[in-house]
């Protein structure tokens, strides 16, 4: 019992990263039908970007926090200006391999300015953990939770409370209709690039204190989540999110099952999910 | 000049496609002459993994970015059959290519559930939970040592030379490419054709179009098999890097920049990165995946044709009755939002 809880509490957390990453790769692709490669390297940029605000300009977590996420989702704007936009109008597959070519460039040069060993990142803003008698809560790992369960809701209260967030919601659900309102979709797709962007890079912020930090962590971290939005489906934004959190804690209870398993147990569920209901567990049947 | 040389030829186009095919064997038959031997298989393997990409890619519409699994499952399971059993190379790259097209079986029955980007994600997938496998079944496949020792075994042949064993290879890279010309060119090549331009009208017609893309998902992984298993035999060992996300995404990269759908530009590309990158290692450069990337980032945005594309393209502006010539095709989920229009 005292492992299944232990188990299903660190499936949580893996799970809070998947949910962070699928989030804005389906707020992304709801906007812009872009499936963003990129979303790994952006992440391992993300943490990066903590490691080097520690070391050169000596700034904590708690400015890594605020500033990391904030500058990529700015170079993410430019990006998707410059070259992502170009390819739009055409095969969204286009697109899928142009961020492939981007997520190769970043991961190469931080490799080459970092080398493949991982960066040491000790300014966890919270350490020890809870005891509870039958086993401990890293305290940094129930922050990570937290925090981006809290980052989730907000994301939610934004998309659903707010007039920016209905005309978002609107322009990914149907574009067409919302634009014979007069409203001018186009304005929201670099902003809503930027912001998919600047949520995976807060997802690498967290990762710093906890995670290994080298050039290839997040390219494997995308596949994975890629599986993940493949169950949950991509069409829905609150799908994704709650896949994530569930397949993260899935996946870690099989592990404590069928040890085996510990590193396919996603893509094992993913075919169980293909076999049955192909469109996703979340997913509209827009097309199988 | 050139252009002038170009409207000649297209006055003869039967003689041109001839001329073309004599071009390209003597290339193929005078390759290990003029490059490094080694380097020269190589090109070859790879050549024929492209073409079998774009089997898949330019000609069914299906973009597959987990191609590496058969690629990597043959280089391994040829590797282990030779390894441990002594039998002539060409059987034991036919075992591999075997291994590589049933795993290609229940991946694909899977993956054709669903289409475009979703395909791209789901075969990605698959082929990393391949890679774990391999990675973790040490016993068998080496872990992170990868699989070393594999010989070059032809009764009554010494095989060590690699000038030799180019042209001990090249008969089943040429039987591989005549397979993929064949298959483009018959009546199943045209109903796969048809099912990437408008899957709804090929169903309506009463093909199941599902049952197609799955048997040309087979048949593409059994050529990516058959170019594995010789690659592994020409470098002795399979690494893991054989079953890696980067080598799908290398793969892709081939066939987009010799131009996707034309087939043979999947030679004259994966020709032209495998020379780059052999210059690269030799000029001491180690940033291939900065060179990859960025070569990947200028091919998709403006030069999406491709080289062959491009030539071809060129070709037929100047012939006497202009074909009109698109983008290349890609597959489009007809029924899915179209991409925002933006100002």
């Amino acid at each position: 019992m005292t492992s299944f809880l232990q188990q299903a509490f660190n499936g949580l957390v893996s799970g809070s990263f998947y949910a962070l990453l699928a989030l804005g790769l389906a707020v992304i692709f709801g906007m812009l039908r872009v499936v963003n490669f990129a979303h790994g390297a952006i992440y391992t940029l993300g943490a990066f970007g903590a490691v080097w605000l520690a070391d050169s300009a000596g700034l904590g977590f708690w400015w890594a926090l605020l500033l990391v996420p904030v500058a990529l989702a700015i170079a993410g704007t430019l990006a998707e200006r410059l070259l992502i936009h170009r390819l739009l109008a055409l095969d969204p597959l286009y697109n899928f391999l142009l961020t492939f070519g981007i997520a190769l460039v970043c991961q190469d040069l931080l490799r080459m300015r970092y080398g493949s060993h991982s960066q040491p990142y000790e300014h966890a803003p919270v350490t020890g953990s809870f005891d509870l008698g039958l086993f401990e809560f890293p305290r940094y790992q129930v922050f990570t939770l937290g925090l981006s369960v809290v980052v989730c809701l907000a994301v939610w209260l934004l998309l659903t409370r707010t007039r920016i967030g209905t005309i978002v919601r609107a322009a990914i659900e149907r574009p067409e209709l919302t634009r014979a309102f007069g409203i001018d979709t186009g304005r929201w797709v670099t902003p809503v690039f930027g912001f998919g962007v600047g949520l995976a890079a807060l997802a690498g912020v967290l990762a710093a204190p906890m995670r290994a930090v080298n050039s290839g962590m997040g390219a494997d971290l995308i596949i994975t989540v890629f599986a993940v939005v493949v169950i949950g489906g991509l069409g829905s934004v609150f799908g994704s999110v709650v896949a994530g959190f569930t397949i993260g804690m899935l996946a870690a209870l099989g592990n404590l099952y069928f040890p085996v398993l510990s590193q396919t147990s996603v893509y094992l569920l993913m075919a169980v999910v293909l076999l049955i209901r192909p469109a996703g567990l979340f997913g509209k049947e827009e097309h199988v | 000049m050139i252009l002038t040389l170009l409207d000649r030829l297209n006055r003869r186009r039967a003689w041109l496609r001839w001329g073309l095919l004599a071009a390209g064997l003597l290339v193929a038959f005078g390759l290990p002459w003029t490059l490094y031997p080694p380097v020269a298989t190589d090109i070859v393997c790879w050549g024929l993994f492209a073409v079998a990409f774009d089997l898949l890619l330019g000609h069914a519409g299906l973009l597959s970015f987990g191609h590496a699994a058969f690629w990597g499952t043959s280089a391994y399971g040829t590797g282990l059959i030779a390894i441990h059993s002594g039998v002539p190379f060409y059987v034991a790259v036919l075992g591999g290519t075997a291994a590589a097209a049933m795993l290609a079986l229940p991946i694909g029955y899977l993956a054709v559930r669903r289409s475009g980007i979703y395909f791209a994600m789901i075969t990605l997938a698959f082929a990393q939970m391949v890679y774990f496998v391999t990675n973790q079944w040490r016993d068998v496949t080496g872990g992170e040592n990868g699989l070393q020792g594999i010989p070059r075994t032809l009764p009554g042949f010494d095989l060590s030379n690699s000038f030799v064993f180019y042209y001990a290879a090249l008969p089943v890279v040429l039987l591989g490419l005549l397979a993929a010309w064949r298959i483009v060119h018959s009546p199943f090549g045209r109903v796969l054709a048809a099912a990437r331009e408008n899957p709804a009208r090929v169903r309506a017609l009463g093909y199941p179009a599902d049952h197609y893309k799955l048997v040309i998902f087979v048949i593409s992984a059994f050529l990516a098999g058959l170019a594995g298993g010789l690659y592994a035999v020409n470098h002795g060992f399979a690494s893991l890097q054989e079953v890696y996300w980067t080598t799908s995404g290398k793969v892709a990269m081939m066939t987009i920049l010799g131009g996707i759908g034309t087939l043979w530009g999947s030679l004259v590309g994966a020709a032209a990165i495998v020379r780059l990158e052999d210059w690269l290692a030799t000029a001491g450069f180690e940033a291939t995946g900065l060179v990859t990337g960025v070569i990947f980032i200028a091919v998709v945005l403006i030069f999406r044709r491709g080289i062959w594309g491009t030539i071809t393209h060129l070709l037929r502006a100047r012939a006497v009755a202009p074909v009109p010539q698109i983008e290349p095709h890609l597959e489009h989920d007809h029924d899915e939002l179209q991409p925002t229009p933006t100002n």
